[in-house]
């Protein structure tokens, strides 16, 4: 496929704060989702007759909800600490991408509609009425935030523009004008199980395929389970992980860890899917729905236990809400009957939900596993921090953890290792500039001038430490730098699985027959 | 005037306390569904106020993200601090003994507010992308409350009033016996300035100041795993 013509912003020795440039990014907006794509979900076909009177009151709804919302709508003052934080502002010099200017263009109806200034002084407060234009720019902006959170580190009311976006997102669902990508991709989960729309069968046939190359690679006949009753642990990952690269040497990875460690597993082919792109659009309902099939998954197929792979939205959603999404956690209430089905089943001396960096970091710690960090040799690694882990979950159940352990994993498996500028790395990290819903064609523009702030401190490593491998711990991640690097001249296949890189240092032992 | 200023004192004051009542009230009836700390978070209650008390008090995330903004706010707040300490020598008969020992420390706070505020404004104007983000109210907020402190640095350098009967009159307000309030127009100005900022808080972004206490991404534990967090509407959604 030939490289779009897009404009790929220069890498300069920092990151400077670029000049405004209004309207630089007013074309950049995605497709809208077709009537059966919205249906799907519960939402309008089209774009409804009375759409201001539905968005209006939609957004009173939010207001009662969802505290977060609420409190942020008032609370702003305009201070502009977080004009500078964005990564899709500093890439596409665009000032409606500053966080609290994307904030504005919500905010400025809010006001408008339900305060006292914005009601009687809407000039004076900078209130506006709402209108087809302001949709627009709405479905415009508020898909050029990838809901990362990296301006609600900086900013001093700790206000979280992801927030507002999925509010945004949340209301033009609700008058008919949602998003194609992540609603055509929410209606496959329903229907089917896994954004791809991969049916059990063929995804049966994909794991096999996996299994005879690992068997091949290594002379050991490593397992790839789906569906089987009374495993000890479920997992539930990406389902890019079943087709993309490098997605498939991180499962591949996984599945040998497993394999090393003796433990029984598998997937579900009704819940193949870890991600869950409810999030995205903000929708409580759908999200609910995706998280319930992990728990309907758990408790049909008896497991002890729930590891979570390789995906950064998903381990936001498993660690903060499949807890109060599907009771998939621990201390629910005794009397919360939903909750105790499932906690009474899982072993509560593990973590619920796991990450499969923490099960393998366990494993490292015991000295379960055998490793030959020297098959890495010829690598110099640096680790990406994904957004979603680093500033909305957690993991070993310490402060930072989600920092400190991926990195050992990977010191564990490398010898060669260097960290990115640390104002670009842990809570400070730069979005790939794919997530939230934006890792589609009709955006790439958007994707690659997003990335610039992070192919900047990699291109910083890379010139003064030789970095040749990028390690990330989220599909959409992966995907989204093997299309971002060649157009910043990096070579495509520098992004790699963490678990691609444990799966290579990892020594099998060959199976007694 | 006497009268008028007594009657808008009243009213002022009511509508702050109700406006900010009903504000909070609101913000502590609205539930927050799902856990959204600003990850890494503390793992305990403890620990959650200590983040908010840092937040606070010293500004943490601004000073992560800005640096001439936090000194300008913080100077700013720190300011105002002091000025309304040292003011509450007008609303307490005795003088508490520290707000005694705080008067000439509110004098300073009084220059350091204006001089932060001055530093604020200055960075609305001349940078560009907080120009870009300014509204008509932003900037007459400004004005308001450097023409507070202006005013109230004119009283006790330039143009003096008459502190003892001011006193007597807030003092009287506050017993309903109500005294005379010195004929004065810099005073009649610096009140009137005030009443405007007593009005103006619950209905504009002033309301960052209780608003932050209830903000999720920094009053959240992070125990998603550990306990069950439920709002009475998504409870409803079990089944």
């Amino acid at each position: 496929m030939a490289k779009p013509d897009i404009q790929t912003p220069e890498l300069k020795e920092y990151v400077e704060i670029p000049a405004l440039k209004d309207g630089a990014m007013a074309h950049s907006s995605p497709f809208v989702a077709k009537p059966d794509h919205q249906a799907a979900l519960g939402f309008p076909g089209e774009l409804v007759d009375n759409w201001e009177e539905v968005a209006i009151n939609k957004m009173g709804d939010l207001l009662n909800k969802y505290r977060s919302f609420k409190v942020f709508l008032d609370i702003c003052v305009h201070c502009g600490a977080c004009t500078d934080k964005c990564h899709y502002f500093l890439g596409t010099e665009d000032p409606k991408n500053m966080p609290v200017a994307r904030q504005e263009l919500l905010r400025s109806v809010y006001r408008r509609y339900f305060t006292f200034a914005g009601k009687h002084f809407p000039k004076l407060v900078g209130a506006r009425d709402i209108s087809k234009e302001i949709l627009d720019e709405w479905h415009s902006y508020f898909h050029q935030c990838s809901e990362c959170r990296r301006c609600s580190v900086f900013c001093p009311y700790g206000i979280d523009t992801a927030e507002i976006t999925m509010g945004a997102r949340d209301i033009l669902d609700a008058v008919g004008y949602g998003q194609k990508y992540s609603n055509e991709i929410i209606g496959k989960v329903h229907k089917i199980g896994n954004n791809l729309g991969l049916p059990g069968p063929a995804l049966e046939a994909t794991l096999e395929d996996f299994a005879e190359e690992i068997q091949e690679d290594t002379g050991v006949p490593v397992r790839i389970p789906l569906d089987e009753k009374g495993a000890d642990v479920l997992l539930i990952t990406p389902s890019a992980d079943f087709f993309a690269e490098p997605h498939i040497d991180g499962l591949m990875g996984y599945a040998k860890v497993f394999h090393q460690a003796g433990i029984s597993w598998t997937l579900s082919s009704y819940a193949s899917e870890g991600a869950n792109f409810g999030l995205f659009i903000g929708n409580y309902d759908n999200m609910k729905s995706i998280a319930e099939r992990i728990r309907t998954a758990a408790l049909e197929l008896g497991v002890k236990r729930i590891i979570v792979g390789e995906c950064g939205h998903a381990w936001r959603v498993a660690y903060s809400f499949w807890n109060t999404l599907a009771g998939a956690g621990a201390g629910a209430d005794p009397n919360d009957k939903y909750a105790q089905m499932l906690q009474k089943q899982l072993d509560p001396r593990y973590p619920i939900p796991q990450h499969i960096i923490e099960f393998t970091y366990d494993l490292i710690q015991k000295k379960a596993l055998r490793l030959d960090p020297s098959a890495n040799d010829w690598r110099t690694v640096t680790f990406h921090d994904s957004c979603n882990v680093a500033r909305a979950s957690g993991m070993g159940g310490i402060e930072g953890g989600q920092f400190a352990l991926p990195r050992a994993v990977v010191q564990a498996v490398c010898n060669n290792y260097v960290d990115m500028a640390p104002d670009t790395i842990h809570a400070s990290t730069f979005c790939c500039g794919g997530g939230g819903g934006l890792l589609t064609d009709d955006l790439m523009e958007l994707r690659i001038k997003g990335a610039m702030p992070r192919m900047q401190a990699l291109k910083q490593v890379v010139d003064e430490h030789n970095v040749n491998t990028l390690a990330a711990i989220c599909a959409i991640c992966k995907s989204q730098f093997t299309k971002a690097l060649p157009f910043y001249e990096f070579p495509m296949d520098m992004i790699a699985s963490v678990h691609q890189l444990v799966s290579d240092a990892l020594i099998m032992d060959p199976t007694e027959v | 005037m006497t009268t008028l200023f007594a009657i808008l004192f009243y009213a002022a004051t009511v509508f702050l306390v109700a406006g900010l009542a009903m504000k909070i009230a609101s913000y502590w009836r609205t539930p927050a569904p799902l856990k959204i700390p600003t990850m890494p978070a503390p793992r305990t209650q403890s620990g959650v106020a200590l983040r908010m008390a840092r937040e606070v008090v010293l500004f943490e995330s601004l000073f992560k993200s800005n640096k001439w903004i936090w000194v300008f706010g913080w100077m700013f707040h720190v300011g105002l601090f002091l000025v309304l300490a040292r003011h509450l020598r007008y609303f307490t008969d005795p003088v508490w003994f520290w707000v005694e020992w705080i008067q000439p420390f509110g004098i300073y706070g009084g220059m350091a507010m204006v001089a932060g505020l001055g530093g604020l404004w200055a960075r609305r104007v001349f940078v560009e992308r907080i120009r870009y983000i300014s509204t008509p109210s932003d900037h007459l907020i400004l004005a308001l409350l450097i023409s507070i402190g202006v005013t109230g640095l004119g009283m006790t350098y330039v143009v003096h009033t008459d502190i003892v009967a001011v006193k007597a009159f807030f003092l009287g307000l506050m017993r309903f016996d109500w005294q005379p309030l010195p004929n004065d127009g810099v005073l009649y100005l610096h009140l009137s300035l005030i009443l405007t900022l007593m009005v103006i808080f619950p209905i504009s972004k002033l309301l960052h100041a209780p608003g932050i206490f209830f903000s999720p991404t920094r009053n959240q534990v992070d125990d998603s795993r550990e306990k069950r967090h439920l709002a009475p509407w998504a409870a409803k959604l079990d089944k």
